[in-house]
């Protein structure tokens, strides 16, 4: 991390920008899994396991 | 542990039990691959719902202990695409999905630069997109988001890497065509937004 002086500065600059959108694409998804889950999922999931093991 | 016989295991309620436990506990990242893959909120928790009881209703064909993540996305993916192809309509989508994804974001206070991310996103290919979503964001290893796409792991590499550089060339281009934003700004508040992510980590 020193030297990209002497190395490819222009290769350090793509892969912070790669890291950067890597960050805001977990942050994009884990911000719909960091949701309340709607009710009516857990109330369809309810319903199916009274229905028994009909399948 | 219920010793299961794959494909036809006896109605077993402590088995249902475990695999319903499990499946709650991934509703959450069903709810976010559906809304990459469809990028509207409403339409993703109606294609979360339905894999959501696709694999209840399969539930005797999956063996307990093995990758139930992987196996209810691959289950929640074939479910949008044979949607899809229903309603070829929708085949389209790329340039739609990005200005719909526009529309679709519920928090009006979210970071611009989301929006960005969301709109670039949008115009990938569709199998770029979900190889970057599900590697980049879902946390899978190639091997799984291959076994979940149905393609070699070789292809979801070069997909991922072909996916990270188109992004990376709209965020710049400002290619994602929002009124009148320019490039700079958007590559510019994803790098300022990450910094600051990172260290408050």
């Amino acid at each position: 991390m020193e030297d990209h002086r002497k190395g490819a500065p222009a290769l350090d600059e793509a892969r912070l920008r790669q890291q950067a959108i890597g960050v805001k694409l977990r942050q994009m998804f884990d911000e719909v899994v960091n949701e309340t889950v709607p009710d009516e999922f857990l109330e369809i999931l309810r319903k199916a396991d009274k229905a028994g093991g009909k399948d | 542990m219920t010793d299961t016989q794959v494909g036809r295991s006896p109605f077993d309620p402590a088995r249902d039990t475990t695999f319903k436990r499990e499946l709650v506990t991934l509703i959450p990242h069903l709810r976010a691959f559906a809304r990459t893959l469809t990028g509207d909120a409403t339409a993703a928790d109606d294609l979360a719902q339905d894999a959501m009881m696709k694999a209840w209703d399969a539930r005797a064909s999956f063996q307990l202990g093995t990758n139930m993540k992987a196996w209810t996305f691959m289950i929640l993916r074939n479910q949008f695409y044979s949607e899809k192809r229903r309603s070829w309509r929708q085949s389209q989508l790329d340039q739609d999905a990005a200005e719909r994804t526009l529309v679709a974001v519920d928090d009006p206070e979210a970071p611009v630069a989301l929006d960005e991310l969301r709109l670039g996103l949008g115009m990938l290919p569709a199998e770029q997109r979900e190889a970057l979503i599900l590697v980049g964001a879902g946390g899978f290893a190639y091997e799984e988001a291959a076994a979940i796409c149905g393609c070699a792991v070789g292809t979801v590499k070069s997909r991922v890497s072909r996916a990270r550089r188109a992004l990376q060339a709209i965020l710049e281009a400002g290619a994602y065509d929002r009124d009148g934003r320019s490039a700079s700004d958007a590559m510019g508040s994803i790098l300022a937004d990450a910094e600051r992510l990172s260290s408050q980590r």
